[in-house]
Parts: structure tokens; C-alpha cells; sequence
């Protein structure tokens, strides 16, 4: 019995040795490159072949040798937490938040935009400024707006809504006893709207002077109409798929979806020409239409041991090999090239729905200002959700958020 | 001569007892120091800081974050939502694992193929379950099974974990917890059952003792007395770790709705989620090991803990 422990215990120390010596850095592919080892990692993205295209971007670089990560899961939170160690990443692909930019945690990349900077959709670059410097090279332009089904709303006798007043009343007629008018997600659209309905009654998040910029009267009087869209049960809820996937809207449970632009091509394959799509439509009279875009960019950790090396290789794909960008924002998934220049070119852009997306994107893009920090979020993200869903006193609510937000952007201009 | 080598065995079979003791446990001690001990402490460090996004801070700001912590209503609504949630499914935990180990200590026949059907859940995922409820039970859609089953009587779809008016999402999260935990109690009461004396029931029964109720208030419960207290402590604890079903029913890629939000989901947003507030959150982490230690150990002495079954 004893000797059994014994070989028990010293099969178990070997098994842990052998583990040790084949532990994955995720390093040291043999392919391309000489130099310093550097570590990129991606979110994971839905559409097929971006992966291998990344990858193969990184094998063709020769000044370093590249590895890939891509993954899985709460990738912010995952980003977030590496920073925090020396094992994290060199380069990577996400939003620096105003946190961690003051807490010196990324590399300042001003530089690597030399002469090419007035190329960069200002929508996109905006929130990756700080102080004049720039801390992370947009990748490409991500849009939100609403897909809309042409033959749903012909055979109801509703024109494409153009304010939100008549989204409202086009949501409700739509709704029948199997198909609902309108998704905005599964939570009634206080996670995804954020603050696109505040740009569309003509306010802002955080103004460019760094104030709060929605208290006014007017961002109660949208917020509530907003409501009025789930107590008139048009709205969506409780779908398989979530609002960043075109499902409910191909397979008929909602008439209109609030969706990304990078949804078209499945939408286009499954409805053909049978839709449309709409920024989200604007309210009052100083209202525009307002359409949130986004993007990553690619970031450089300020913890990295090879960090010129790193900042090299990120201009190399984000700002010289511009045939590479126009690969990865078109090839895959459908994403604007956050290059100016590659976006006129670019042919699958010119025509249809698509078209229509990039001028919606150019003329009403707005982006979620920096300042508008995590904590920000969270409080102005509860209290739409309990104005939609629990039908709660939009002007109460709104002066906690403002308390709230003000109270945040002084911790933040504090900071050195 | 032969006592004083015995005595020199003696101590070499001790030391080589203290060896092995060491070698066996050495692991899990040392384990258990570096991960749940070290972190604790360090956490306990980090809530008196200014600590965004690191966790070697150097702003003391002593008790400001229990400050912001405590007047965050947040916090306080994710408190009243641990509150609210232990008060029910304690209670209905306990009815519905009794009620199941009654019925089942009364079958003659197929009594294991029972006992298992309904232990069965206790081996199944809170995050399995969780998807299940939400995907296919209570998915708001017209086609989940809730909502078909609606549709038979002609009502409309209804949808379950977006309705605050009234609360449907509560009954979501209170039936996928109890599936999942009446069995495991369940068992625990067979076994304190199963060591009621026989000889109770008869000596009841020739007092005239109306079988039933009266048998169950008079004799079963008392005599139940130990498990049940232990039942209830492990419920309430379980409640206290309430996060698997929250999460994966309610949380979505944009964050988490402000309602059936408990501590520790609160806790995972402030200081995990991209705020990466983790001098906030520590402070949240200590003041709420401080209630689950207050209400424990009162609990403990409420329902004094440690006496058997024959003291009740």
C-alpha cells in the first residue's frame, strides 16, 4: 500500500514536471520572422477566415517574430486584468479606457500617425485621443443602425420612420400576434442605445469641454418615448440571438432590428433586396439622426519588454500595409476601413444598403466620448433601464446619472 | 536496552509520520495560504486605496471607499436583492426537499429509482441549467416551452427575464435554483428520517395520535431537528454565493440589468469589469464577508447549533 502511494506520488510529480515543460506560451510558431518575440492578441471574431488572415499578416511580418492570440470570452476584462501583469501582451486590439491611459498602463502612438493622421475617420481617432496624444490606431469603423423589412412594412402602410415619435408609432403597427415591430436587444435596448438617443434629441454624453452633456430637459422628454415602446409591447424580448446578431430579423420575429453593419452580408444572403436600413431617426427640433460608431484599435502595453519593436510592428499593419487593412475590413466580416481614402475606393461600399450605411456613418457618425468612463456607464446604462422597462420617472433618474457623471469627470481631470 | 531502542523506533516512526503528514497536507496548506489566505489579506489592504486598475496602489485613502461603497445604492439594492432572494428560496428549499424526502421515505416500492430521479439535478451545472432555462424553458419568444404552453390557452407570449411588471424574472431564477437543489437536500432529510425511531410512531399512535399532520409537528419535526438546522445553514450560505444562474440568465455582452442584481455580481462589475475598480470592490468584499460572518454566526446561536436530534 505504501510503495503504491509512493508511485502514485512520484507518477503525479513527473506528470507535473512534463505539464511545466509543455506549457503553451502560445509562442514560437517557426513561422516568419526574426527579432524579438512579440504576442498579439485579438478578440474573437464571428466571421470566418479573419483569424487565418490575422495570422498571416503576422507570419509575413520579418522584422519580429509575431504570435497570434485570439480570444475567446469578456475580452475587455481579459485585456483589462494582463495589463496588470508582465505577462500580458505587447500589442493588442481593444479601447483603452481613460483609466488606464492616466495610470500610464499603454504607449503613447502619436508618432506612429505621422502624416497620415488627417486619412483616419476623426470618428474613430476622437476617442482614442487624450491630451492631444493618440493611444491606439483604429483598425476599422464599426456602425450600428437599424435594418428594416421592406415587404413588412409596405404590407402595414408604414413609411421608414424619419423621428423617433413615428419609430414609435411604426413599431406598434408592425407588431402582430407572430412578428414584433421592433428589437433592440433582449434587455429593450438600455445596453446597446447607450447614448444614441441622447445625439438624437441634438446632446451629447460628455460635451467637448469635458461638462455633462445631457442635462437639459430635452434628454428626459426622448428617454421617455422610449418607454412608450415597451409598454405598447413592440419591443422584441427574450430572443435566441442577441440584437449583434441578425437572426430575429432573417427569420421573421421583429420587422425592424437594431443590428451592426457587420450583419449585412448574412442579411443581404437570407433577404435579398427586402431591406433597408435607417440611422436611428432623430427627436425635437434640434434633433439628427444619430449613428453610434466604434472600433478597436491596436494598442501597445506600456508593460512591454519590446515595446519600440512593438510600436514598429503596429505601424507596419495599421499604417503601412494598407492593402492588409482593406483585407481585414472587407474580406470577413463588413467593417468601414477606418482609412478615409481606402473607404472611397472600396467597392463593395459603393451600392445598396451599404452605401447608404457609410453616408448614414458619415454625415450622423458619433462615437462615445472617453471621459465616459466605465462607472459613467453603468449608472446612465441602470437608469435607461429601469426608464424603458419599469417605466420610471425619466427626469428623477436622469438628475442621479448627472450627480453621478459629474462627480466622475472631476475624479477624472484630477488626475495628473 | 530493548526500552530504549523501542523508544528511539518511536520517535523515528514519529518523525517519519510528520514527514508524511507533511508531504500529504504540506500541498493543500501551502495551496490554501497562497490563494485564499494571501488574496484575503491583500484584498483587505487594497479597500483602503485608491486602487484602479492595479493592484499594487500607492493612494491611501482610508475609509473613503467604504464611504462610496455604502452610499452607492447599487451596492445597498444588490443587499436588498440577497435579502429578498434568501428569504424565498430558503424557505421554499426547505418545503419542497422535505415534502420530496416524505413522499419518497413513504414508497415501498422503487424507492432508489425515486431517491435518484430526483437527486439526479444535483448533478447538473448551474450553468447548464441556466442556459436551459433561459434558451428554451422561459425564452421570450413564442416558441419557448413556458410561452407554448400559453399559447394553448391563448395568451400572449410573455417575456420572462425582461418583465420588471411584475417581476417574472424572479420565477425563472427561483425554479432553475430549486431543480437544481431540492434533490441534494432532499437526501439529506431521507437520511435524518431513516434514524427516526419506529417506536416513536407507535407510541404516538397508541396515545391516539391522528397520523398526518399532528405525527409530523409533533414527531417528525423534532425529531428532524439536527438535519434541518444543518439544511438551513448550508441553504443560507448557498444564497450568499448566489452568481452562476444570475449571470448567465440575466447578463448580457452590454452588462447587467438593475434589478436581481446580488452582491457578487455587483462586486464582479465593479472591480473585474472594465471599471477595474478594485479598491471599491474590495471594500464592497469585506463588508459583505462581514454580514454573511454576522448573520452565520448568529444564525448559529439562534438556532443553537450542535445539539442532536434527542435535546430537541
Amino acid at each position: 500500500m505504501a510503495i503504491s502511494r509512493r508511485t502514485l506520488l512520484t507518477a503525479g510529480a513527473g506528470m507535473g514536471l512534463l505539464t511545466a515543460c509543455g506549457s503553451n506560451t502560445g509562442r514560437g510558431d517557426g513561422n516568419g520572422g526574426s527579432g524579438p518575440r512579440l504576442s498579439h492578441w485579438y478578440h474573437q471574431y464571428g466571421e470566418a477566415g479573419t483569424e487565418q488572415a490575422v495570422k498571416r499578416y503576422a507570419a509575413a511580418y520579418t522584422e519580429a517574430d509575431v504570435s497570434v492570440q485570439w480570444r475567446p470570452g469578456n475580452y475587455d476584462q481579459q485585456t483589462a486584468a494582463a495589463l496588470l501583469t508582465d505577462s500580458g501582451p505587447d500589442v493588442f486590439e481593444g479601447s483603452p479606457t481613460l483609466d488606464q491611459i492616466q495610470g500610464g498602463q499603454v504607449a503613447d502612438l502619436t508618432d506612429l500617425l505621422d502624416g497620415v493622421k488627417d486619412d483616419i475617420n476623426p470618428a474613430v481617432l476622437q476617442p482614442k485621443t487624450y491630451d492631444g496624444r493618440i493611444w491606439g490606431i483604429p483598425q476599422v469603423v464599426d456602425v450600428q443602425l437599424l435594418y428594416y423589412r421592406k415587404s413588412l412594412l409596405a404590407d402595414a402602410g408604414v413609411e421608414p420612420p424619419a423621428t423617433l415619435d413615428e419609430l414609435v408609432d411604426a413599431a406598434a403597427e408592425l407588431t402582430t400576434k407572430k412578428v414584433k415591430g421592433l428589437f433592440l436587444g433582449n434587455d429593450g435596448g438600455a445596453g446597446v442605445l447607450g447614448g444614441t438617443p441622447l445625439y438624437a434629441a441634438g446632446l451629447s454624453l460628455v460635451t467637448d469641454d469635458g461638462t455633462v452633456g445631457f442635462d437639459d430637459p430635452a434628454a428626459a422628454r426622448t428617454l421617455g418615448k422610449l418607454h412608450r415602446l415597451h409598454a405598447d409591447g413592440s419591443l422584441l424580448l427574450g430572443a435566441p440571438a442577441d440584437w449583434s446578431d441578425p437572426s430575429a430579423f432573417v427569420q421573421g420575429l421583429t420587422a425592424v432590428q437594431w443590428s451592426g453593419l457587420w450583419a449585412l452580408p448574412q442579411v443581404r444572403k437570407e433577404l435579398g433586396d427586402d431591406f433597408g436600413v435607417l440611422p436611428f431617426p432623430k427627436d425635437g427640433d434640434s434633433g439628427r439622426p444619430s449613428v453610434p460608431v466604434g472600433a478597436y484599435g491596436a494598442v501597445v502595453s506600456a508593460r512591454s519588454k519590446h515595446r519600440e519593436a512593438a510600436e514598429e510592428y503596429v505601424k507596419w499593419l495599421w499604417v503601412d500595409r494598407t492593402d492588409y487593412q482593406e483585407d481585414f475590413a472587407l474580406s470577413y466580416g463588413f467593417h468601414i476601413p477606418s482609412r478615409l481614402s481606402l473607404a472611397k475606393k472600396a467597392e463593395k461600399l459603393k451600392e445598396g444598403a451599404a452605401a447608404d450605411a457609410v453616408r448614414f456613418t458619415t454625415d450622423h457618425g458619433y462615437a462615445q466620448p472617453l471621459r465616459w468612463t466605465p462607472a459613467s456607464q453603468t449608472a446612465y446604462q441602470d437608469a435607461l433601464s429601469r426608464i424603458i422597462k419599469g417605466g420610471a420617472d425619466p427626469e428623477r433618474e436622469l438628475r442621479t446619472v448627472v450627480r453621478e457623471v459629474r462627480a466622475e469627470l472631476d475624479r477624472v481631470e484630477k488626475k495628473p | 536496552m530493548t526500552g530504549a531502542r523501542q523508544a528511539g523506533g518511536d520517535r523515528s516512526r514519529d518523525r517519519r509520520r510528520a514527514l508524511w503528514f507533511w508531504v500529504f497536507v504540506g500541498p493543500f496548506a501551502a495551496g490554501t495560504a497562497l490563494f485564499t489566505y494571501v488574496p484575503l489579506l491583500w484584498s483587505a489592504g487594497l479597500s483602503f486605496f485608491d486602487a484602479r486598475n492595479t493592484v499594487t496602489p500607492t493612494d491611501f485613502v482610508g475609509l473613503d471607499n467604504y464611504t462610496a461603497v455604502l452610499t452607492d445604492d447599487a451596492f445597498l439594492d444588490s443587499l436588498g436583492t440577497f435579502a429578498l432572494f434568501t428569504a424565498f428560496i430558503v424557505p421554499a428549499t426547505y418545503a419542497l426537499s422535505l415534502a420530496l424526502a416524505l413522499m419518497v421515505n413513504r414508497v415501498r416500492r422503487a424507492q432508489a429509482f425515486f431517491r435518484s430521479v430526483f437527486f439526479l439535478p444535483a448533478a447538473c451545472s448551474y450553468v447548464v441549467a441556466a442556459l436551459i432555462w433561459k434558451m428554451s424553458l422561459f425564452s421570450g419568444v413564442r416558441f419557448g416551452l413556458a410561452n407554448t404552453v400559453l399559447g394553448w390557452f391563448g395568451a400572449d407570449p410573455v417575456p420572462w427575464l425582461a418583465t420588471t411588471h411584475p417581476p417574472w424574472y424572479w420565477l425563472v431564477i427561483v425554479t432553475v435554483r430549486l431543480w437544481l437543489q431540492a434533490g441534494f437536500y432532499m437526501v439529506l432529510f431521507l437520511a435524518g428520517l431513516q434514524r427516526i425511531d419506529p417506536v416513536l410512531y407507535e407510541a404516538a399512535a397508541v396515545d391516539g395520535a391522528r397520523p398526518g399532520w399532528q405525527v409530523l409537528r409533533t414527531i417528525t419535526l423534532p425529531q428532524l431537528r439536527a438535519t434541518s438546522v444543518a439544511v438551513v445553514l448550508l441553504l443560507v450560505i448557498n444564497a450568499f454565493q448566489a452568481f452562476d444562474e444570475f449571470y448567465n440568465l440575466l447578463s448580457d455582452a452590454r452588462g447587467y440589468p438593475p434589478y436581481a442584481r446580488p452582491p457578487l455580481v455587483y462586486l464582479y462589475y465593479t472591480a473585474l469589469g472594465q471599471g477595474q475598480n478594485l479598491g471599491v470592490g474590495s471594500a464592497g468584499a469585506v463588508v459583505l464577508a462581514l454580514v454573511i460572518a454576522v448573520v452565520t454566526v448568529g444564525q448559529a446561536r439562534w438556532l443553537r447549533l450542535g445539539r442532536s436530534d434527542a435535546d430537541g
